[in-house]
C-alpha cells in the first residue's frame, strides 16, 4: 500500500541534518524561488491558481484566489503571515515539516511574498513550541547569509524579510484575525470581518495569510508545473497533503498520500489498528471536525467528501479510537480544551464551553441527571453558529457528532461511571495486545 | 439629506436609512427594540454579546443566513430582510439561549444590587421566554467588590463582560487604566494595582455597565431606582454645558447621571459633574439672614437684614453712595440679569463684573464682541484647533472630548499655546508651540478653517487677545464657570464708565465705594471686603460669607429654575432638582429692591409721618440698628414692612411706596 504515498514535502525528513540548507539544496531546494524569480509576480500566481492548490489550513480556500484579493493599487505595504499556530488537538503536521525541513517554508515565502508584491513577511509560531521556533529562525538566518532573504535576492532586485514570531501559546491565536491582533501585540481575539485581512489586516494593511502546508506547497509547484501538481489529488481537490494518524494504530506519523485517500486506505499504510483492537471512531481532521465511524473509512478524504459525510477534511488529522475508549471521556477531554482555549469574547462561547464541560464531568462520573443528553445537545444548539468566530462550532462538533453516534454511551452516564463501563488502562499504549 | 439611503425589510416594514448603519440602529429607528449589552451607541460595534441576534432571510442578494446573525456589526444592504425575535422565532430562540448563558455565570443578587430596577441584563432577562435557568452547576466567584479607582467599585462576578466600560476607556477617553484581561471563562475586567482608573470621565463607565458589576462608592447602596425622582438639568460644574439627570430621593440628591444632548456632551459627562451632587454641603449651608455685629455675625430676620443692606447699598437717609457689583460665575442667566438690572437701575452703577480673577482691559474690550461663533459640531470638522491658555481637559472637559474624537479620527490636529507638556496633550497628539502667543499666533498662518480656542488665563498675557480677535480663524472664549457666559450675555461687565473688577476692587480698599456680591470666591480681596460695607448673597458659611457685612441666602442652582449659557452661547435649561424653601437671587434683589425704593422714597417723605412709627409698639428700632446711619434709626424702619408685602400690615406703607414710586 506504500506506493500510494507521494513524499515530497516529506521527501527530505529522513536525511541526515534535514533542516540544513545544504541539505535542502541537495533535494532542488530553491529551484521553485529561482524559477519563479525569473517570472513576473502575475505569472507565479497564475500558476499557483491554475494548481488548483488550496488551503491547507482547513478552511480549503483556494490559495491563488486569496492572493489575487490583495489590493495592489493600496499604497500600503503588503504582508505575508504563515500560520503555524497548530494547535488543534490531533494535528500534527505543520510542526514536524518546520522541524524537519523549514526552508521548504521559506522556500514557499519567498514565492508567495513576491506574487503579492510583499517585502516582509511574518511567521507566527505556536508558543509552545519553542524548539521549533529556534530552528525556523536558524533557517531564517541561514537564507540571510546565502542571499535568499535581505536586499536584493539573488540580484532579482526582489527584497523580503522574514520575521518569525513566537506566540504565547492560545489555540485562538490559530484564527487569522486574532493571530494578527496578536502579531500586533494586542490580546489574541478576533477582529470583525470585515474589513478582510486581504483589505486591512496587519497593521491595517492588505495581508495574506495562509498555513504553513498551504505555503509549503508553492515551491514544487514552481518547480514541477502546476498540472503536474493538478494531476494528483481529486477533481477539485488537486495535488497531495499530509495527513497525520494518531491514537491506536500500529505506526502512528504523517502520511503524504493525494487528497481524497480514503481512511482506510492510509489506515493500511499506516499498519492498521494496534494489535486485537477494531475500529470505533476517528476525526477526519482534528478534534473540531465531527466524529466519523468505521461505515465511513471508505469515503475519499478529500474537501468534498468530508463535506458530503457531515464532517469536514479539516486539518487531516485523524486521531483514530478503538474500542477500549470511552467517547463520553474522548469528548470531555476535547470540551475542557475548548473550555480553556475560548478566547472568552463572546458569549456562547465563553460560557456554553463551560457549562459542556459542566455536564460532561458529570456524565463521565456516572453522575449525570436524566435529562443530561438532551441539554447537552440544547446546550450545543445554543453555541453553534452564533458565536463570534468558528472556535465554538468546532467546539460542539465534536459533542453533537459523538452524542449523534454513541448516544447509550452517553445515558449511561446517569448511572454508570466511564471508566467502570471503559477501563482507562485499556486504552493506553501499555495496555497489551488483545483485550 | 444628502447621504445616500438604503431601504431594507425589517419585521415587515419597509425602512430607509443612511448607508452603513448597523441593522441594530435601523430597527430602532422604527422602533424595534433588540435586546443588547456591548452595542452602545456612542461605542464602536464589537459584536461580542451575542444578544442581538436576528433573522437575516435574505441578505439583499438573494441569500440569506443560515443561522442568526448580530445585528450591532452587520450593516444593511439594500433589499435585505431581517426577522427580529418579534417576527422569528428562530432569532427569538436564539437570543433566549444567549440570555440563559450569560446568566449561567451571573449572581441572582438583584435584591442587593444597585442596577435592579434599572438593570438592563434583568429587564432583558425578564423579556426572554426561558425564565427558569436549566443551569445548575457551579458559578464563578471573584472577590468582592475591588476598588479600581478611589470612586469606582468593581463586583466582577456579575459582569457580562460586554467590555463597554474598557471600550469607553480606551476609545472614547484614551484613559486605557482598564482592560480585559484572561481568557475563556476567566475573563474579567482587569485593572493595575498601581495605576487606578482616575480619568476624569471615569464614571461614565457605572453608567454605560449593563449590570450591576461597576458601582460608585458614591451611590453604591444608596437608593433604588424605583424611589428617586429624576429631572433633567444642565451641568454647573463648567462651561461645557453638559446635560445631566439629578436623582434625588427624600429631598437629598443621591447621584448625577450624564444626560443625552448629542450637540453637546453626546452622553458623556466628567466625573466633576457627577460626582458633585450637592453645590453646598448641607452642613456648610446658610439657611438665614445674618448681620455682622461687632465682628461677628449673627442671625436675622429677612426685613432686618435687607433693611440693613438696602441701607448700606442706598447710602443711607437721602444717601447715594456708589456700589460696586460682582456677580461671580456661578449664577443662572435669570440671576445674573437680575444683578445687571439691579446695578443699573437701583443702584445706577456700571461697575459690575462677573469676572472674579485677573482681569485686563484688554480682555474687557474682547468680551464685549463675544458672539456665537464655534460650537461642538465645528471642533469636529476643523482643520486645526489652537488652544491658548486653555486646557480641555481641566477647563472644560468636554471639549477635549470632542477634540479626542477629532483627532483620533485623524483629521484635526491640535496645537497648545501657554501649555505645559502632560498627557492631556499627549492623548490629542497635540503640538505645543512656544514663543509669545502673539507671535506665535502670527507664525502660525490660520485660516477660516482653523478655530482658536482660548482661556480666561490669556488675560494675563497681554496682547494675546487682540491678537486673537484680528485673526482670521474663528474663535470661542471657554471661561471656567458654567455661568460666565451667561453673566456676560446679560450685561454683568462695564458697558460704559463702569469700573471692573480691579477697579471695583481698589475703590472698595480705599473706602469709597461700598459692595453687593453674589457667592464669589475670596482671591485675595480680604482687604477691600474688610474695608468696604460688603453685602453679600450667599449660601457657603466657609466663602464670601465671612468677610461680608449682610448675608443674604439664596437658593442652590439645584433648587431653582433657570438658564445656563455654555461657551458656545448654548442655553442649557436648568431645573430644580429638589425643593428649596430660600429665593432665588433674583428673587432676594427683586426684595432688596422693593425696601431700597421704599426707603428712598420715604426720605422724600415729609418727616411729620415718622411719628407714627417712632410710636409704633410693635416696632423696636434698636434691633434692627448694627450699622453707622447719618439719621436716626427711623429711617430705616419703614423699609423692612415694604419688604414683606405678603404681610397685611404692611399694606399701608407698600401703597405709600408705590405711590411715590412713580415721580421718583
Amino acid at each position: 500500500m506504500t506506493e500510494l504515498l507521494t513524499p515530497i514535502l516529506s521527501a527530505n525528513w529522513g536525511v541526515d541534518k534535514s533542516w540544513t540548507l545544504k541539505s535542502y539544496l541537495s533535494f532542488d531546494g530553491f529551484e521553485g524561488a529561482k524559477k519563479a524569480l525569473k517570472l513576473k509576480p502575475e505569472e507565479v500566481l497564475e500558476i499557483v491558481k491554475e494548481s488548483g492548490l488550496r488551503g491547507r489550513g482547513g478552511a480549503g480556500f483556494p490559495t491563488g484566489t486569496k492572493w489575487s484579493f490583495v489590493p495592489q493599487d493600496n499604497p500600503n505595504p503588503k504582508y505575508l503571515v504563515v500560520n503555524a499556530d497548530e494547535s488543534e488537538p490531533g494535528t500534527c503536521k505543520d510542526m514536524p515539516l518546520l522541524l524537519a525541513s523549514p526552508h521548504t517554508l521559506l522556500e514557499g515565502i519567498v514565492i508567495a511574498s513576491y506574487a503579492i508584491h510583499c517585502h516582509t513577511a511574518f511567521v507566527y509560531v505556536r508558543g509552545e513550541v519553542a524548539h521549533v521556533a529556534r530552528r525556523l529562525q536558524a533557517a531564517v538566518a541561514e537564507l540571510y547569509a546565502a542571499g535568499w532573504l535581505g536586499k536584493d535576492i539573488q540580484g532579482s532586485g526582489f527584497d523580503l524579510d522574514v520575521v518569525v514570531h513566537s506566540g504565547a501559546g492560545a489555540y485562538i491565536c490559530g484564527e487569522e484575525t486574532a493571530l494578527l491582533d496578536s502579531l500586533e501585540g494586542k490580546r489574541g481575539q478576533p477582529r470583525l470581518r470585515p474589513p478582510f485581512p486581504a483589505v486591512a489586516g496587519l497593521y491595517a494593511s492588505p495581508t495574506v495569510i495562509n498555513n504553513v502546508e498551504s505555503i509549503s506547497s508553492v515551491p514544487c509547484i514552481l518547480r514541477n508545473g502546476a498540472e503536474w501538481f493538478s494531476a494528483m489529488g481529486t477533481e477539485k481537490s488537486k495535488g497531495f497533503t499530509i495527513y497525520s494518524l494518531s491514537g491506536h494504530v500500529a505506526k502512528p506519523g504523517q502520511y503524504e498520500a493525494p487528497l481524497g485517500t480514503t481512511f482506510a486506505q492510509l489506515l493500511e499504510c499506516a499498519g492498521g489498528m494496534r494489535a486485537g483492537h477494531e475500529l470505533k471512531f476517528f476525526t477526519p481532521g482534528g478534534s473540531s471536525t465531527p466524529i466519523l465511524t468505521p461505515a465511513d473509512v471508505d469515503i475519499p478524504m478529500d474537501y468534498e467528501g468530508m463535506v458530503g459525510a457531515g464532517t469536514m477534511l479539516g486539518t487531516k488529522a485523524l486521531q483514530v479510537f478503538d474500542e477500549t475508549t470511552s467517547i463520553v471521556r474522548t469528548t470531555l477531554r476535547w470540551s475542557e480544551f475548548y473550555a480553556h482555549e475560548s478566547c472568552g469574547k463572546c458569549t456562547p462561547c465563553r460560557e456554553g464551553t463551560g457549562w459542556l464541560v459542566q455536564l460532561l464531568k458529570r456524565l463521565e462520573a456516572g453522575q449525570g441527571h436524566e435529562g443530561d443528553v438532551d441539554k447537552l445537545l440544547s446546550v450545543c444548539d445554543d453555541i453553534n453558529g452564533l458565536s463570534f468566530c468558528a472556535l465554538a462550532g468546532g467546539a460542539v462538533a465534536c459533542v453533537t457528532s459523538a452524542v449523534k453516534h454513541f448516544r447509550e454511551e452517553f445515558e449511561l452516564g446517569y448511572t454508570t461511571p466511564a471508566w467502570e463501563a471503559f477501563p482507562y488502562e485499556l486504552s493506553t499504549a501499555w495496555a497489551g495486545g488483545a483485550k | 439629506m444628502s447621504e445616500e439611503l438604503v431601504t431594507l425589510t425589517i419585521d415587515d416594514r419597509e425602512v430607509s436609512v443612511p448607508k452603513g448603519t448597523t441593522i441594530i440602529r435601523a430597527a430602532e429607528s422604527i422602533g424595534v427594540y433588540i435586546p443588547r449589552f456591548c452595542d452602545h451607541p456612542g461605542l464602536a460595534p464589537r459584536g461580542s454579546c451575542r444578544q442581538c441576534l436576528v433573522e437575516i432571510p435574505d441578505a439583499g442578494n438573494g441569500r440569506g443566513f443560515p443561522a442568526p446573525q448580530a445585528s450591532c456589526t452587520m450593516t444593511v444592504a439594500p433589499g435585505m430582510i431581517v426577522k427580529t425575535q418579534m417576527t422569528s422565532a428562530k432569532a427569538k430562540a436564539a437570543q433566549a439561549g444567549i440570555m440563559e448563558l450569560l446568566l449561567i455565570n451571573h449572581p441572582l443578587d438583584c435584591p442587593i444590587c444597585d442596577k435592579a430596577g434599572e438593570c438592563p441584563l434583568q429587564n432583558q432577562a425578564l423579556l426572554a421566554e426561558r425564565v427558569e435557568s436549566r443551569f445548575d452547576g457551579v458559578k464563578r466567584r471573584y472577590e468582592k467588590p475591588v476598588p479600581i479607582s478611589s470612586q469606582l467599585l468593581l463586583d466582577r462576578e456579575r459582569c457580562v463582560l460586554c467590555a463597554r466600560c474598557t471600550r469607553f476607556a480606551e476609545e472614547i477617553v484614551g484613559d486605557p487604566f482598564i482592560s480585559l484581561c484572561e481568557r475563556g471563562t476567566h475573563q474579567q475586567v482587569g485593572f493595575s494595582g498601581e495605576q487606578p482608573f482616575e480619568s476624569i470621565f471615569a464614571g461614565n463607565v457605572v453608567q454605560i455597565c449593563p449590570v450591576g458589576a461597576l458601582t460608585s462608592v458614591q451611590y453604591r447602596f444608596n437608593a433604588r431606582p424605583f424611589d428617586l425622582v429624576s429631572v433633567d438639568t444642565t451641568c454647573e460644574q463648567c462651561a461645557a454645558g453638559c446635560a445631566l439627570r439629578t436623582d434625588s430621593r427624600h429631598g437629598t440628591i443621591r447621584r448625577r447621571l450624564a444626560g443625552v444632548n448629542p450637540e453637546v456632551n453626546g452622553e458623556w459627562s466628567c466625573d466633576k459633574g457627577r460626582f458633585t451632587l450637592a453645590s453646598v454641603p448641607a452642613e456648610q449651608r446658610i439657611t438665614t439672614p445674618q448681620i455682622r455685629e461687632n465682628g461677628t455675625l449673627r442671625p436675622a430676620s429677612w426685613p432686618e437684614a435687607l433693611s440693613a443692606a438696602a441701607d448700606g447699598l442706598a447710602g443711607g437717609y437721602g444717601g447715594d453712595a456708589k456700589v460696586g457689583v460682582l456677580t461671580g460665575g456661578n449664577l443662572t442667566k435669570e440671576n445674573a440679569a437680575a444683578y445687571a438690572s439691579f446695578a443699573r437701575e437701583v443702584l445706577h452703577t456700571d461697575s459690575i463684573d462677573f469676572r472674579t480673577r485677573q482681569v485686563s482691559d484688554e480682555e474687557t474690550a474682547f468680551l464685549r464682541q463675544q458672539a456665537p461663533q464655534v460650537t461642538y459640531a465645528d471642533l469636529e470638522t476643523a482643520a486645526r484647533v489652537v488652544c491658548v491658555d486653555f486646557d480641555p481637559e481641566v477647563d472644560a472637559p468636554i471639549v477635549f472630548l470632542r477634540l479626542f474624537k477629532a483627532v483620533t479620527k485623524g483629521k484635526l490636529q491640535v496645537l497648545a499655546l501657554g501649555a505645559q507638556p502632560g498627557r492631556t496633550w499627549e492623548k490629542l497628539r497635540a503640538e505645543l508651540v512656544s514663543g509669545t502667543p502673539k507671535q506665535a499666533l502670527k507664525e502660525l498662518d490660520l485660516t477660516v478653517d482653523d478655530i482658536i480656542l482660548v482661556g480666561e488665563r490669556a488675560a494675563a498675557t497681554p496682547g494675546t487677545l487682540d491678537t486673537i480677535s484680528f485673526l482670521r480663524a474663528k474663535w470661542a472664549w471657554i471661561p471656567s464657570h458654567a455661568g460666565d457666559i451667561g453673566a456676560l450675555e446679560a450685561g454683568c461687565l462695564p458697558q460704559a464708565d463702569g469700573l471692573t473688577v480691579n477697579g471695583i476692587l481698589n475703590a472698595a480698599m480705599d473706602g469709597e465705594i461700598a459692595l453687593l456680591t453674589d457667592d464669589i470666591e475670596l482671591f485675595a480681596a480680604e482687604g477691600a471686603l474688610a474695608k468696604a460695607f460688603t453685602v453679600s448673597l450667599a449660601n457657603h458659611k466657609e466663602g464670601i460669607a465671612t468677610a461680608a457685612d449682610v448675608v443674604l441666602p439664596t437658593a442652590l442652582v439645584e433648587e431653582q429654575a433657570g438658564t445656563l449659557v455654555n461657551w458656545e452661547h448654548r442655553a442649557g435649561v436648568v431645573n430644580p432638582a429638589i425643593p428649596g424653601t430660600l429665593p432665588t437671587a433674583a428673587e432676594v434683589l427683586a426684595r432688596l429692591q422693593a425696601v431700597i425704593e421704599a426707603y428712598r422714597a420715604y426720605t422724600r417723605e415729609d418727616d411729620a409721618d415718622f411719628e407714627d412709627y417712632e410710636d409704633d409698639d410693635d416696632y423696636e428700632a434698636d434691633e434692627v440698628s448694627g450699622f453707622e446711619r447719618p439719621e436716626e434709626p427711623p429711617a430705616a424702619a419703614a423699609p423692612p414692612t415694604a419688604a414683606a408685602p405678603s404681610e397685611p400690615e404692611a399694606s399701608d406703607a407698600e401703597t405709600t411706596s408705590e405711590g411715590e414710586e412713580v415721580p421718583a
